[in-house]
């Protein structure tokens, strides 16, 4: 399969500046990504470890006090790389939504309230696309809806007359308009109902088989990485720290932190004790020295608190940063 | 078994809109359950079902529109707010959002030491330091570690945990607790609703759990009830309820949470539903619009609660 994003070492830092004393929060720190065409890429993680970062980092939307202190992100689009921080703002601008598009956390407020659906589509093609009228514009989104099978009179309402589950939607749609080749959706089920969360599952899926794209998916939830993602990553703490085929991680997670991820998992037709993981996560501008998950670990060993573990491999997509996968 | 709690045809009717433009939206409609000692009953549905107007109703923030709801067989929907007070000690309340729960810029334990002091459960500082200490202690979090801070200087998870602590205080025998996971991690969830459990076998408390994660619900309870536009439309065993569904609704709530199994995947779509309002305007049962078997019948008249192998269902397939 052809890769479509190579992201290589990247640490992206918040600096802050607060009276004179500088903070900062390793927010993404070392990460080494591959995007595949036509797949689905999970990325797991408790809040607050890094995960909308290393998608901010992806799109180019880099904005202080977030700073790109080190690594490359590549777009192969087909006709050579393109390396993403080294072009032009302009340059960049062509690629956001036409190579890579976000489906942004909490989509209830990208919709402008003060405008209706179809005015939101006329302005994002017209925007994107130079010398469509407003017709072809109103064509091209009548033409997007039915393939994605969302009804048509959703273009006259306002975003408020919408429910939350059709915003989603409604928002998905705007943001595979252009056909991208990469989707990138940031908790895009978060504070949706079941049922509803089901249906924007399936959309993203459905959008994702057709167009042959890749979608990178960031949820917490890992029934929803189960049921979707092809590839899986976990992060912790900033750093990926287990990466693989979706069935491999959830069948034989190295290591102690997926372990919990998956074994602290409510299963239906089980109803044995389940634990979550002692403590809490790190803050992100003080971390631990060693390995950052080795003071809520129950197998560390005296190198974990001091030595940071590298990624070992452990077969042909499976990568872990753990010393107990040493050897 | 004591029967704790019971709430009988309750109903709750807001009026919306303004003078020119009245709606009734019924929140509530007919709901009847019962609470027994030491056990975890579940509220289960998805927003807009009516389990938080529920909740509130049981806390008396809210006045039911009909119904009765008895606490140890004494009726506490039409008390005047003095008895109320003595109420608040037997019935304590966590909510969805830990960090909405206390005041932002005031010491959490201000909280704990002012609530034994109203309730006069210790009279000087001493004492009260002892209980809090004891009921930190249930929830797993360190004295040394709570005293003197500020909400934002806890996690989500501890500070659920820490207004877990907070309940607990007066002794309760029922605790209500109102989404009382979804701002939480999922690797941190399981801490929460273990000391549900942990809780109702050491103190013999009874727990109200209000959710939306049929996970967890299914983990932690003993009887739940789904929900559904107002209306209870199964009711029985936890296991019974999950893994035996009936109604069709349940069904579809049942198949629509993600299983953590990459071996187990959907492959059947789902149909959702465009206009949510018209659904509590609906004459007959409330799902028929969406119902893979619905009847004529259904469309027409409301089904009543069935009786089906220890479950109660409101669906016309059980008739």
């Amino acid at each position: 399969m052809k890769k479509l994003i190579e992201v290589k070492k990247i640490k992206a830092y918040y600096v802050l500046d607060i009276f004179g004393k500088q903070r900062t929060v390793r927010a993404v720190d070392g990460v080494d990504l591959d995007i595949l065409e036509s797949s689905v890429h999970g990325i797991a993680g408790e809040s607050g470890c890094g995960k909308t970062t290393l998608l901010k980092v992806l799109f180019a939307a880099i904005e202080p006090p977030l700073r790109m202190i080190d690594g490359k992100v590549y777009y192969l689009n087909g006709m050579g790389t393109i390396d993403l921080y080294a072009i032009d703002e302009s340059e960049r601008k062509k690629l956001r939504w036409s190579f890579a598009s976000y489906v942004p956390q909490g989509s209830m407020s990208v919709l402008n309230p003060v405008l209706k659906i179809k005015d939101t589509f006329r302005d994002f093609i017209s925007s994107h696309l130079r010398g469509r009228s407003k017709s072809e514009a109103y064509e091209m989104a009548k033409e997007h809806l039915k393939e994605l099978g969302l009804p048509f009179k959703i273009l006259d309402a306002y975003p408020h007359q919408l429910s939350g589950g059709m915003r989603q939607r409604v928002t998905i749609a705007l943001a595979t308009v252009l056909k991208p080749k990469v989707i990138i959706a940031d908790e895009p089920t978060t504070a949706l109902d079941v049922v509803t969360q089901r249906g924007v599952i399936q959309l993203l899926k459905d959008i994702q088989s057709r167009q042959g794209s890749a979608l990178v998916l960031v949820t917490h939830d890992m029934g929803v990485h189960a049921n979707i993602s092809d590839m899986l990553s976990v992060m912790y703490a900033g750093k990926i720290i287990e990466e693989g085929r979706t069935e491999e991680l959830f069948e034989n997670p190295r290591h102690p932190y997926t372990q919990y991820l998956i074994k602290s998992l409510p299963r239906f037709g089980d109803r044995s004790k389940r634990e979550s993981p002692p403590g809490s996560p790190p803050s992100l501008f003080n971390l631990p020295a060693g390995c950052a998950f080795h003071p809520r670990c129950p197998f560390r060993i005296s190198r974990c608190e001091s030595e940071e573990p590298p990624v070992f491999k452990m077969g042909e997509s499976h990568r872990v940063a753990c010393w107990l996968a040493e050897g | 078994m004591t029967e704790m709690l019971r709430v009988l045809n309750l109903t709750k009717v807001f009026t919306i809109g303004s003078i020119f433009s009245r709606a009734k939206i019924v929140a509530v409609n007919g709901v009847s359950f019962e609470i027994n000692r030491a056990e975890i009953f579940t509220l289960a549905g998805e927003s807009g079902c009516g389990k938080t107007t529920i909740a509130k109703i049981l806390l008396g923030f809210e006045h039911p529109t009909a119904g009765i709801v008895e606490y140890r067989g004494r009726r506490i929907d039409n008390i005047k707010p003095n008895e109320r007070f003595g109420l608040r000690k037997e019935i304590q309340a966590i909510f969805q959002n830990p960090f909405s729960t206390f005041n932002p810029l005031r010491k959490v334990d201000r909280y704990f030491f002012e609530a034994l002091q109203n309730f006069g459960i210790a009279k000087e500082e001493r004492e009260a330091e002892k209980i809090i200490r004891e009921k930190l202690e249930a929830v797993g979090v360190a004295y040394e570690e709570f005293r003197e801070k500020y909400p934002s200087e806890f996690s989500g998870g501890q500070l659920q945990r820490i207004s877990i602590a907070r309940a607990l205080l007066t002794n309760p025998s029922l605790l209500i607790a109102d989404e009382p996971v979804s701002m939480v991690d999922a690797s941190l969830r399981m801490s929460i609703v273990n000391l549900f459990k942990d809780l109702r076998d050491r103190f013999g408390l009874s727990v109200l759990y209000i959710t939306h994660d049929l996970a967890t619900a299914y983990y932690v309870s003993d009887r739940m009830a789904i929900m559904f536009r107002g209306e209870i439309v199964e009711l029985g065993p936890a296991e019974k309820v999950l893994q035996e569904p009936k109604h069709p609704y349940t069904r579809l709530l049942r198949d629509s949470v993600p299983e953590p199994d990459p071996y187990r995947r959907w492959t059947s779509k789902v149909v959702l539903a465009e206009q949510e309002h018209e659904e509590y305007l609906r004459a007959g049962c409330k799902f028929a619009g969406r119902c893979p078997s619905a009847m004529e019948l259904c469309k027409r008249e409301s089904p009543a609660l069935y009786e089906v192998d220890g479950v109660k269902v409101k669906c016309f397939l059980y008739r």
